[in-house]
C-alpha cells in the first residue's frame, strides 16, 4: 500500500467513540486551508466531488445540453480533543451554488468559523447568507495578513452587519494557539447560545 | 501548503458503485468513524477491496477514506454502505447518537481546545 499508510498517525486512536465537525468558510485564498493545517494532527487531506449545478437534477440525464459539473475540493483535518472524540475541521468553498455539498456538509455540524479579510469583507457576506439559511451558528474571525489595515472592532462589525452576539475575533491562520483561540470564541458561543436559547 | 494529489481512480465513480449514486441507507455523515471487522475481502470489487485494506488498519471517517483513495465522498458512501450491508464495515457512534447532550459535549470539545493553547 501508499506510504500513507505507514504513518502511526494515520488512523484515529481505538479508544475514540464519537465524531464531530466545524466548518472553516469563507471566500477564495482567506485562509481556510492554511487554518486547518495549522491545527491538524494530519497532513490536512483534500476530497473532491463532482457537482452539478445547483437547480439541475442530479439524475436528470435527458437535458444534456444545459448540464454542467464543476468539482468542488474540500480541504480537511482532524484534531484529537480526549480519548473519546475526534474533531473534524472542513475548510469549505464558499461558492454558493454548490447547495447540495453544503446540505453535506452543514448536516451535524456544531457551527462554523467564517475567516475574513479586511481588505475584502463584502465577499463574506455570500457565504454568512449561506450560514444563515441553514440555521448554522457562527463566528467571525478576521485572518490578519501582514499588509491588511486594521480596523476598530465596531468599524468591522458594522461592515459586517453582524449580531451584537456574534463573536468577533482575531487571528493568524498559521499560528496554531491563534487559530484554536479562535475556535474556542466559537465553541464558548455555542454553549452560550446553547444555555440561553433565543 | 496546499499538495494537489496527482493520482486519479481510474474507472468512472458510477462503474465503481454499480451504477448507483446513493448508498442502499443514509447512515454516513463525512464523519461519521468506519472501520472494518473481517480480514477476508473475497468476493468483492477491487475498490472495495481497496477500502477494506485501508479500513483494517484502525478507524478512519468517511472523509479521510475518501481522501486515502482519492475516490468522492458520494462514491465512497455508496461503497461503504455495501460493505456495511455485508458485514465487512462496522461504524462506531456517531455524537448524535450518543446518551451525552450538546453542552456535554460542546464543553469537552471546549476542554480540548484549550488544553492545545
Amino acid at each position: 500500500m501508499g506510504s500513507v499508510l505507514a504513518s502511526d498517525q494515520l488512523y484515529v486512536r481505538e479508544t475514540v467513540r464519537q465524531s464531530v465537525k466545524i466548518l472553516i468558510v469563507g471566500h477564495f485564498a482567506v485562509g481556510k486551508t492554511t487554518l486547518v493545517g495549522a491545527l491538524s494532527e494530519i497532513r490536512p487531506l483534500r476530497t473532491e466531488e463532482r457537482m452539478t449545478q445547483a437547480g439541475e437534477a442530479v439524475d436528470h440525464l435527458a437535458g444534456v445540453p444545459a448540464k454542467t459539473t464543476t468539482t468542488v475540493a474540500m480541504d480537511f483535518g482532524r484534531l484529537t480533543l480526549s480519548d473519546d472524540l475526534v474533531l473534524y475541521l472542513f475548510g469549505a468553498p464558499g461558492q454558493q451554488r454548490f447547495t447540495h455539498l453544503w446540505n453535506d456538509l452543514a448536516r451535524g455540524a456544531l457551527g462554523a468559523l467564517v475567516l475574513a479579510d479586511t481588505r475584502r469583507l463584502e465577499e463574506s457576506f455570500g457565504v454568512m447568507t449561506l450560514l444563515e439559511e441553514r440555521g448554522l451558528p457562527y463566528a467571525v474571525a478576521i485572518n490578519q495578513f501582514d499588509d491588511a489595515p486594521v480596523f476598530p472592532e465596531e468599524e468591522l462589525r458594522e461592515a459586517l452587519d453582524l449580531l451584537p452576539t456574534t463573536p468577533l475575533v482575531t487571528c493568524d491562520a498559521r499560528d496554531p494557539a491563534s487559530s484554536a483561540s479562535a475556535l474556542i470564541a466559537l465553541v464558548e458561543y455555542l454553549i452560550s447560545k446553547h444555555q440561553e436559547p433565543a | 501548503m496546499t499538495r494537489r494529489r496527482p493520482e486519479r481512480a481510474l474507472v468512472r465513480p458510477h462503474v465503481v458503485t454499480g451504477g448507483r449514486a446513493h448508498p442502499t441507507r443514509n447512515i454516513f455523515d463525512l464523519v461519521t468513524l468506519v472501520s472494518a471487522t473481517r480480514t477476508r475481502a473475497t468476493g468483492l470489487s477491487p475498490e472495495k477491496r481497496r477500502v477494506m485494506e485501508l479500513c483494517q488498519g484502525g478507524a478512519l471517517s468517511v472523509a479521510e477514506v475518501a481522501a486515502h483513495l482519492a475516490l468522492p465522498a458520494s462514491v465512497t458512501k455508496v461503497l461503504l454502505s455495501d460493505l456495511v450491508d455485508s458485514g465487512h464495515i462496522v461504524t462506531r457512534a456517531s455524537a448524535a447518537d450518543r446518551d451525552q447532550t450538546e453542552d456535554q459535549l460542546l464543553r469537552e470539545v471546549l476542554n480540548g481546545l484549550r488544553a492545545r493553547l
